[in-house]
């Protein structure tokens, strides 16, 4: 049964190069071949969970060495896979929404000349996130990582045409550089320190390394973290990222690739829980994260770009929870899964309401789709009820678990926390409910595109909707299925542990606390823009809202802060280079071009200089040699 | 005559010499190209004309193929490590080092021939095909006579049998164990090649003056060459390499007659400076060098690159012998001296050719800085260095006869279009034949991937392991300075603008196309997978004495 784990990467890697290797031969049915491929993917995947299963929770890890990649004395990298309940987790998720997505897409690119790339990136994708997941040591690890990175570059960059999706993906590439940094960095400190970057070796002896080190080793990865999950303070190219056909921000930037950095951490927790002073620095991103996600969301007119925000913010409490230690691991990667469903969901759905609405995405421009369509409608809806935490949803268990082990993390810093992760979830009340109203409640608001054609919104075809049916049951049950008898807690304790916290609430208050401030932010969302008419142009807003529209001034600041110094210190290198170097050089070209000059007219063309050249020329080396013996 | 009998009368006992003992077989190279070149001369005499060209190609190749297939034999029988020996009662010697610059030099001479066979570059005569060489050598240029010739469509075909002649004396060059048989061979080589030079049916006064001044300067070596065989005679009482050697090193008995002058370090040491004159200028090597730049560019182009490929690794296959069987034992007193000239020639040869306008004259230049690489590798004085060299010489012989076939496809109303201003934008017109040239330029300049870097490699690191690395890293930098010269042609031939009356690339027959193509292959083949004749350099690398 081990032998099929291969098989999971293997099959959407053979997608990949078929459909880039086959050519135009391929491009009628390679769509098809890429989707059947995911769906294979998840097959192996099921199989391989029930197979986990069968065992008991001792004996559910293993390992498959595949072979030996850098096989050098004290240095030992395999490509060998790890399948725990961690990473099947993953598995699933990844291959499930996966294949979904695929689906989707079919219907969606139906009409893209370069439709089969599309598909071959995604399969690529596939391929790469399943290896980050399945890896069983670091450097693995950093392959995958690498290779979720280049799928979102060259998805986000898909339609390369437009100038603004090309500088998008240009963004996230070399903002995700400083997050890799940070990983390849952090793999070198374990390799001195533990002398290997095997998840085993490392994690059994790290107690034996300093806590300076473990520090150091976890603020590195929480780098890496920050570049791949978005995070304050490598956020900036997650808006841009929504340059991509939407079913690549489903799937890569909502769902799978950007929690990649939650997973690591939550992988690392043998290190993380040794070293405390990274942890603080985790939970202080989330937890800033998840405000600064928010409040971006608010004031977003673009309906991706809203949608991009609450991600960020989402993962904020994950990245969160995650900080927390056992208290919040398993939770963190509970929140994960059901936002994977309502966040690719509610994508899919705004994918779907885009493709009515002649491919505007502006919210401004929408208003009373709900009866146009209403599969999008009723799904969306389902997703939205889910993320604001409606009790009996997905979201509303997974994200007031969160907001326990907040509170439970004890002292002033508990509180701080728990407070934080309240304020957020009315805030998402409050953006998510807005969204909500501005697309499918009140007037129409209607306006043609570009060419003059007015919008005629229709429902999406089936291959569109039966994805976003399948994933909203997911937004609503997953939830309340992963709570029932802490199924999920139990599944993950052998991995991540688990610890109960010191909670200054009782959980049934932090339930009521977070039900009531889910309903304000959703009443005054409610009032703002469901009982008062919506302008169609977007009003100056207050001092925050027009720094929440420019994703409160982030792009501005690394601007000032990274960009300016960078540009002069790449100026006076360049002044110096050619001034300073290339002079010297062009000095020393310059140089021994003229001493070329002035030799040329020793070669006379006459035979009589010639000879008597010769003729030195003996008398010198019959000279020298004779020097050579007296000396 | 006569003072031979009296000789023999006077010691009383008759005639004493004994019959020479001669191992055909293992001579059978030299002696297959030579009856090869008799036959060419039979061919000249008594075929009639116009079936003449295509009988001598015929000849040729069949007697430098066959060569060829002496020589793998020999070295299959072991006769180039096992049974390396001394031939012809120690004039000659059969070993690695002489067999396997035999095979070079054969298979160059090869492609050589093929160019030189090259009819449809030049416009037909009369019906008649043509190729680079004049209609009628011993007509004045210019003359009513030459004027008749040409217009007949004659065609010079002694050029095959000279060719023979001359890679006859080639084979024997580096195998030659006795001072007067190198010399014989030097003459041997040189007599034909004076001649070839002179052969150009364009710009037929140029040819002659390289010719004569090719003639007037190698016969000045010579003399130096022979002056020094006598001086080293007189100090060590014979010609024999290895007999020298045991002089040198004091372990051979002085003979009584010569005991005025043997053991004089001075006859020594000057000797040994003439002879290395002698050689250094075959090689090309600053300050012998003077004449390569114009006797390149003169010399009809076919023979200027088997001159340039052919010659050097002959020549150098002779000093190698002669540093490393004759005079091993006094290298603390060489080798600085040939310090000083490698310097010299790698620096001078690199600094010149950068101002170079014409592209023959670039590669005359380009190849004087070659011969100073090679000079690195002979210093290091063991058998890496040997090793080296000769796998520097295989790599070299190709791409420069390569090259120089490239630069026959070139050509404008006037023939060949050596001016470098010509070759602006031939890139954008013939893309496949700049490559060519540009694959080559890269083998020159040495960088990886190409045959050159494999053998400047070897070379260099011969040198610093031997030693001397200060040399290493002049010529490292010299390589520097060459490289800037060479990637500018490629520049110039990729990113200028074409004139507008630029030549035109000639289609060439399958001749020079097999020529280029065999030089490409060997080039590349060299660079990426070099193991296998770097082993059998290395295996061939021991001389016997």
């Amino acid at each position: 049964m081990n032998s099929l784990i291969p098989l999971l990467v293997a099959a959407p890697l053979a997608g990949a190069a078929l459909l880039l290797l086959g050519g135009r031969a391929l491009d009628r049915l390679g769509h098809w071949i890429a989707t059947a491929l995911a769906a294979l993917s998840f097959a192996l995947g099921l199989a391989l969970f029930a197979d986990m299963l069968g065992r008991d929770a001792e004996h559910r890890a293993v390992t498959e060495q595949l072979y030996s990649w850098i096989p050098v004395d004290g240095f030992r990298a395999d490509v060998a896979f790890q399948l725990d309940q961690l990473s099947i987790t993953f598995v699933l998720l990844i291959t499930g929404v996966g294949t979904l997505i695929h689906l989707y897409s079919v219907g969606y690119m139906a009409h893209d000349e370069r439709r089969r790339r599309f598909f071959a990136y995604l399969n690529l994708f596939l391929a790469a996130m399943l290896v980050l997941v399945l890896a069983d040591n670091y450097l693995l690890l950093y392959v995958g990582w690498e290779g979720v990175g280049l799928a979102s570059f060259l998805l986000i960059g898909f339609w390369q045409h437009k100038p603004s999706a090309a500088t998008a993906a240009k963004k996230a590439f070399v903002v995700n550089r400083v997050g890799d940094m940070g990983l390849s960095i952090a793999i070198m400190l374990m390799f001195v320190e533990f002398g290997s970057f095997a998840f085993q070796p490392v994690f059994a002896t790290a107690g034996d390394a300093s806590e300076g080190k473990l520090t150091a080793i976890g603020l590195m990865l929480l780098l890496a973290a920050c570049g791949k999950s978005a995070q304050v303070p490598l956020q900036s190219w997650l808006g841009d990222a929504m340059e991509g056909p939407t079913p690549v921000s489903a799937l890569i930037h909502a769902a799978t690739m950007v929690t990649a950095g939650v997973y690591l951490i939550v992988r690392s927790g043998a290190i993380f829980n040794l070293a405390p002073d990274a942890q603080t620095a985790v939970v202080v991103v989330g937890a800033v994260t998840l405000l600064f996600g928010a409040v971006v969301g608010c004031a977003k007119d673009d309906i991706k770009k809203a949608l991009a925000g609450s991600t960020m913010s989402q993962i904020g409490y994950m990245i969160m929870a995650a900080g927390l230690g056992p208290i919040g691991y398993a939770f963190a990667i509970m929140h994960l899964v059901t936002h994977g469903f309502f966040k690719a969901g509610m994508f899919l759905g705004a994918g779907s309401v885009m493709h009515g609405m002649n491919d505007e995405v502006n919210m401004r421009h929408y208003g009373g789709l709900r009866t146009y369509m209403p599969v999008t409608f009723a799904t969306f809806g389902l997703g939205y009820l889910a993320i604001i935490g409606f009790p009996g949803l997905s979201g509303f268990f997974s994200k007031d678990k969160i907001i326990e082990a907040a509170f439970a993390k004890g002292g002033t810093e508990g509180w701080i926390l728990g407070l934080c992760a309240l304020l957020g979830a009315a805030i998402t009340a409050f953006y998510m409910t807005r969204v909500m109203v501005l697309t499918f409640f009140g007037e129409k608001r209607w306006q043609p595109d570009a060419d003059g054609n007015e919008p005629h919104p229709h429902e999406s075809p089936k291959s569109m909707t039966v994805p976003m049916v399948v994933l909203a049951f997911g937004s609503v049950f997953a939830g309340g299925l992963f709570i029932y008898g802490n199924s999920f807690l139990h599944w993950l304790e052998p991995v991540t542990g688990h610890a109960e916290g010191d909670s200054p609430l009782s959980a049934w208050t932090v339930t009521g606390l977070a039900t009531v401030c889910m309903l304000a932010g959703a009443a005054l969302a409610w009032q703002m823009y469901g009982r008062n008419p919506v302008p169609v142009k977007a009003p100056v807003g207050s001092l925050l809202t027009r720094a929440a529209r420019r994703d409160l001034l982030q792009d501005d600041f690394n601007h000032a802060v990274l960009v300016r110094p960078g540009s002069a210190l790449a100026a006076t290198l360049v002044w110096f280079d050619s001034r300073g170097l290339d002079g010297l050089v062009n000095g020393l070209a310059a140089a021994i071009g003229g001493i070329s000059g002035r030799l040329r007219r020793i070669q006379t063309g006459y035979v009589r200089t010639y000879a008597l050249s010769m003729f030195g020329g003996t008398l010198v080396l019959v000279a020298s040699t004779l020097l050579m013996r007296s000396v | 005559m006569i003072p031979v009998h009296a000789l023999a009368a006077a010691n009383g006992s008759g005639p004493s010499i004994p019959a020479p003992h001669i191992e055909y077989g293992q001579l059978s190279p030299m002696l297959v190209v030579f009856g090869a070149a008799l036959l060419g001369v039979l061919v000249e005499a008594f075929l009639p004309r116009r079936l003449r060209a295509t009988a001598q190609l015929g000849v040729s190749l069949l007697g430098l193929g066959g060569a060829f297939a002496a020589v793998v034999v020999l070295a299959a029988q072991g006769h180039g490590t096992t049974r390396a020996g001394l031939l012809a009662m120690g004039a000659v010697a059969i070993d690695g080092p002489a067999l396997f610059l035999q095979g070079v030099i054969l298979l160059t001479a090869v492609l050589a021939v093929l160019t030189y066979a090259e009819g449809r570059l030049e416009p037909r005569i009369n019906g008649h095909r043509v190729d680079a060489f004049a209609a009628q050598a011993a007509a004045v240029p210019g003359g009513e006579q030459e004027r008749d010739a040409t217009r007949e469509g004659l065609r010079t075909t002694e050029i095959y049998p000279l060719t023979l002649f001359a890679v006859g004396g080639m084979l024997l060059f580096p195998a030659a164990n006795d001072l007067l048989t190198m010399f014989v061979a030097l003459e041997v080589l040189s007599l034909p090649l004076y001649l070839m030079c002179a052969l150009a049916r364009r710009r037929r006064l140029i040819s002659q003056e390289a010719a004569v001044k090719y003639f007037l300067l190698g016969a000045f070596a010579s003399a130096f060459f022979l002056f020094g065989t006598a001086l080293v005679y007189g100090y060590a009482g014979s010609l024999q390499l290895g007999e020298i050697a045991d002089v040198v090193s004091g372990v051979s008995q002085v003979t009584p007659a010569l005991a005025v002058t043997t053991q004089n370090d001075a006859l020594l040491l000057i000797g040994l400076a003439m002879l290395a004159v002698g050689l250094l200028f075959k090689v090309g090597a600053v300050p012998f060098h003077s004449w390569t730049p114009d006797v390149y560019q003169g010399a009809p182009t076919p023979v200027t690159g088997f001159m340039a490929a052919a010659t050097k690794t002959a020549a150098f296959g002779a000093l190698l012998r002669l540093f490393y069987v004759a005079f091993p034992g006094i290298r603390w007193d060489w080798r600085p001296v040939m310090w000083g000239v490698a310097i010299l020639t790698m620096v001078v040869g690199a600094v010149l050719a950068i101002t170079q306008q014409d592209v023959k004259r670039l590669l005359a230049y380009s190849s004087v800085a070659h011969a100073g690489f090679i000079l690195t590798g002979l210093i290091a004085t063991d058998r890496r260095g040997v090793a080296a060299v000769l796998f520097y010489l295989l790599a070299y012989s190709f791409v420069t006869l390569g090259a120089f076939a490239v630069v026959t496809l070139v050509r404008d109303s006037k023939g060949e279009a050596t001016h470098l201003s010509n070759w602006a934008g031939l890139g954008r017109r013939s893309p496949l034949l700049a490559a060519v040239f540009a694959l080559f330029l890269l083998a020159f300049a040495g960088i990886p991937l190409t045959s050159g870097f494999t053998g400047k490699f070897a070379v260099f690191q011969a040198a610093a392991e031997g030693g001397a690395t200060p040399l290493v890293i002049v010529g490292v930098l010299s390589s520097a300075v060459a490289a800037f010269f060479y990637i500018r042609v490629i520049v110039l031939m990729f990113f200028s603008d074409p004139q507008p009356s630029g030549p035109a690339v000639a289609v060439p027959s399958p001749l020079t196309a097999t020529a280029i193509g065999v030089g490409v292959l060997v080039t590349l083949g060299l660079g990426l997978l070099p193991q296998y004749f770097l082993d059998l350099a290395s295996k061939a690398a021991l001389f016997t004495r």
